[in-house]
């Protein structure tokens, strides 16, 4: 039993991370821009709120946990949201590939991140060294009471607020997509951006928005990251690029549906923790079960291509980039 | 300000498509945003070592071409994305968005391996590369051909499927590196027939990374030919511009998709074997190292043209080494190459915007952007 409440607790911490990425890659591709480069943009808000943080704690005469956690928060939205910006300067505007200039910004956000993220640790003193404990403490407080709850306590309220930012922000992109009429222009100019500039909406300032905005919301997974997951340090050891894949991987399995992509992410946080769980696994072995998440992927991505169903497939004009003159 | 507006209804800025650059000009543009680049790049490093910035790029010079075993390492590194570029090629042509070059290359790095491991000592080593060879070439092929499969039956998406066939091939590598590790515990291979030599690439001419060289040079010419002179090529470009009218011209697009994803994985599968045999002699998660993405953007850049991958690859490479060695020199960490790869090629995706567009100004009669 204790052993099933740990790999919920694993799986929903490990979920929290990539479910950030992926809704706000939806967003993203809803508006018709496939970003491979939500890697580098979670690598990008995961480097900024420690940045951030760090500065903070160490030149404030009396940090603040709240002051702190709003700093860290903006820090980290908006270097996300600048990331989003080379993306959608270089796709929209300059109409580059969209593949190309994601994969070119998951290699520069990585570059970045681990070359400040390698500074700020010979900074603090070494690897492990930089303690940003205020802020990561605020970002880990459980809610008081409900905790405590016994089994019940530890399966829903033992996360720190992020973890409920995320669903949170899930069914707030959810709602905006399918009931407002903001969202439907939006989900107008993935599907058919022709139409929808026919139709008056204009589709260069909605794919920024959305773009910029998505990569925002990516981002604080890879903040939730930092501060939460690995409790406010750096490790240079390219799991956040992994993870931004796997949120890029969510967001077919979720298929393109926010609400779907809660359970998701915490089935692939079950499924990557679930060799830890299963006894006598040699090393090797081991590995083999790490695979789940990814063939898990596969076999949705194999099964939404074989079944047809409408409303299951991506956005139409997914990774196509729209020129008005050339219609 | 919004006087000349209701006088005219023209937008600030008007974009055309231009009918195509005299070569001259095209590189002049991209000279510029090289240029451009490089700047920035000089204003970062400024901003984060106090350093002369130009001094810094003449040490980027040292750490490529220094000494004579860099200059061959940097060749060596040079033909190892190119081969990778090379495999991408007809794929993206294809418009076939192969992103999963890294899990090809490392499949065919682990056959290679594996048949270092199992035959290294009953085979003579001739014989043994060219098992090594069709093993890699095998294993990569295949690991390309179950994504296009699934593309040419089903249309399921390539991209993510290539990309999660890239962590099922890191998984399966980090099952084998267990098991092979040696000594044990290290959770490393180890150099492979560290006594024997036995599938290693033999010194030609007196240079280690001679037939690297060779190999890669002559994949890079026959891919030329492939693509600019052969019916299948030439079927790969007509897929690619459109299938609907491949399937008017009776081209075959599912057998095309199969055939043109089996070779560009078995060329992937090659340069694995090349990273296994001929550079690293182990073999780790890290083999591929990122270089099956930045492969991508040079086959991209290089409108598939193998002559001009050899020049996008090698000024990538260069930037690589000479990024490591600012590093190592001025107390910064590795990946400070990888942040000046990013921008650099974000400038060169940029200005190929002026190489096909032109743009207007209101008003004025002046064309920017040359």
């Amino acid at each position: 039993m204790t052993q099933i409440i740990s790999l919920i607790q694993a799986a929903v911490v490990f979920g929290t991370v990539i479910l950030f990425g992926a809704v706000g890659e939806i967003l993203a591709e809803k508006s018709g821009n496939l970003n491979l480069g939500v890697p580098g943009i979670m690598y990008l808000g995961g480097i900024a709120g420690l940045i951030a943080s760090f500065l903070y704690e160490g030149n404030a005469a009396n940090p603040l946990p709240g002051v702190a956690v709003a700093i860290t928060l903006l820090a980290a939205f908006v270097a996300a949201m600048l990331g989003g910006l080379i993306y959608a300067v270089l796709t929209i505007t300059l109409r580059a590939n969209q593949n190309v200039t994601g994969l070119t910004l998951t290699i520069f956000g990585g570059g970045f991140a681990n070359l400040f993220g390698g500074t700020l640790n010979k900074m603090a003193g070494g690897v492990g060294q930089i303690s940003v404990a205020l802020t990561s403490g605020a970002f880990r407080t459980t809610i008081p009471f409900l905790s405590g709850l016994g089994a019940v306590g530890k399966i829903l309220f033992s996360y720190g607020f992020m973890a409920y930012l995320a669903v949170a922000l899930a069914f707030l992109v959810s709602w905006f997509l399918n009931k407002t009429s903001v969202g439907l222009n939006l989900r107008s100019v993935g599907e058919n951006p022709a139409t929808a500039d026919a139709a008056g909406i204009s589709v260069t300032k909605y794919k920024y928005l959305a773009t910029c905005i998505g990569a925002g919301i990516s981002g604080l997974g890879g903040l939730y990251y930092t501060m939460d997951y690995i409790k406010g340090t750096w490790s240079t050891d390219g799991s956040i690029e992994k993870l931004g894949w796997l949120a890029v991987a969510l967001v077919i399995f979720a298929t393109w549906k926010p609400r779907r992509s809660i359970w998701g992410a915490y089935l692939f946080g079950a499924l990557f923790w679930l060799f830890f769980y299963i006894p006598g696994l040699t090393r090797s072995s081991q590995e083999i079960f790490k695979m789940l998440p990814y063939v898990v992927t596969l076999f949705v991505l194999i099964m939404v291509a074989l079944r047809r169903k409408r409303e299951d497939q991506p956005p139409r004009s997914l990774g196509v980039a729209y020129f008005r003159e050339e219609r | 300000m919004s006087k000349q507006k209701s006088a005219s209804h023209e937008p600030f800025v008007r974009m055309s498509k231009r009918d195509g650059l005299p070569l001259w000009k095209s590189l002049g543009v991209r000279l510029i945003g090289l240029t451009l680049a490089l700047i920035v790049c000089a204003v970062i490093i400024y901003a984060l070592t106090k350093l002369n910035p130009l001094r810094v790029y003449a040490a980027m010079v040292k750490g490529a071409f220094g000494t004579n075993k860099r200059v061959w390492v940097t060749i060596r590194d040079i033909m190892m994305l190119l081969c990778i570029a090379v495999g991408l090629a007809p794929a993206f042509k294809m418009r076939f968005w192969n992103i999963g070059a890294e899990g090809q290359i490392l499949v065919g790095g682990l056959a290679a391996a594996a048949c270092m491991i199992y035959l290294g000592k009953s085979m003579p080593t001739i014989a043994l590369l060219v098992v090594m060879f069709i093993f890699s070439m095998l294993a990569g092929g295949v690991w390309g051909t179950i994504p296009a499969i699934f593309k040419a039956k089903w249309n399921a998406n390539e991209t993510l499927f290539t990309l999660m066939m890239n962590y099922i091939a890191i998984q399966l590598t980090s099952f084998f590196v267990a098991k092979w590790e040696n000594p044990f515990g290290s959770n490393t291979v180890g150099i492979i027939n560290q006594m024997t030599k036995a599938g290693w690439f033999p010194t030609v001419f007196g240079q280690m990374y001679t037939l690297n060289v060779i190999i890669v040079m002559i994949l890079a010419v026959l891919m030329y030919l492939y693509l600019r002179y052969s019916k299948q090529g030439y079927e790969i470009a007509v897929v690619g511009e459109s299938e609907n009218t491949a399937r008017y011209a009776a081209i075959n697009v599912r057998s095309v998709i199969i055939r043109t994803m089996a070779i560009s994985g078995a060329i992937c599968g090659i340069a694995g074997f090349i990273a296994v045999a001929g550079a690293s002699h182990t073999i780790s998660t890290s083999t591929a190292g990122g270089r099956g993405f930045t492969a991508i953007i040079v086959a991209w850049l290089a409108q598939f043209n193998t002559f001009i991958m050899v020049g996008i690859s090698a000024l990538l490479v260069f930037l690589q080494k000479g990024a490591i060695e600012i590093a190592s020199q001025f107390d910064l960490n590795d990946f400070v190459s990888e942040m000046i790869t990013g921008i650099i090629l974000f400038f060169i995706l940029g200005s190929e915007f002026f190489i096909n567009y032109k743009i207007r100004f209101r008003g004025g009669k002046k064309e920017a952007g040359k």
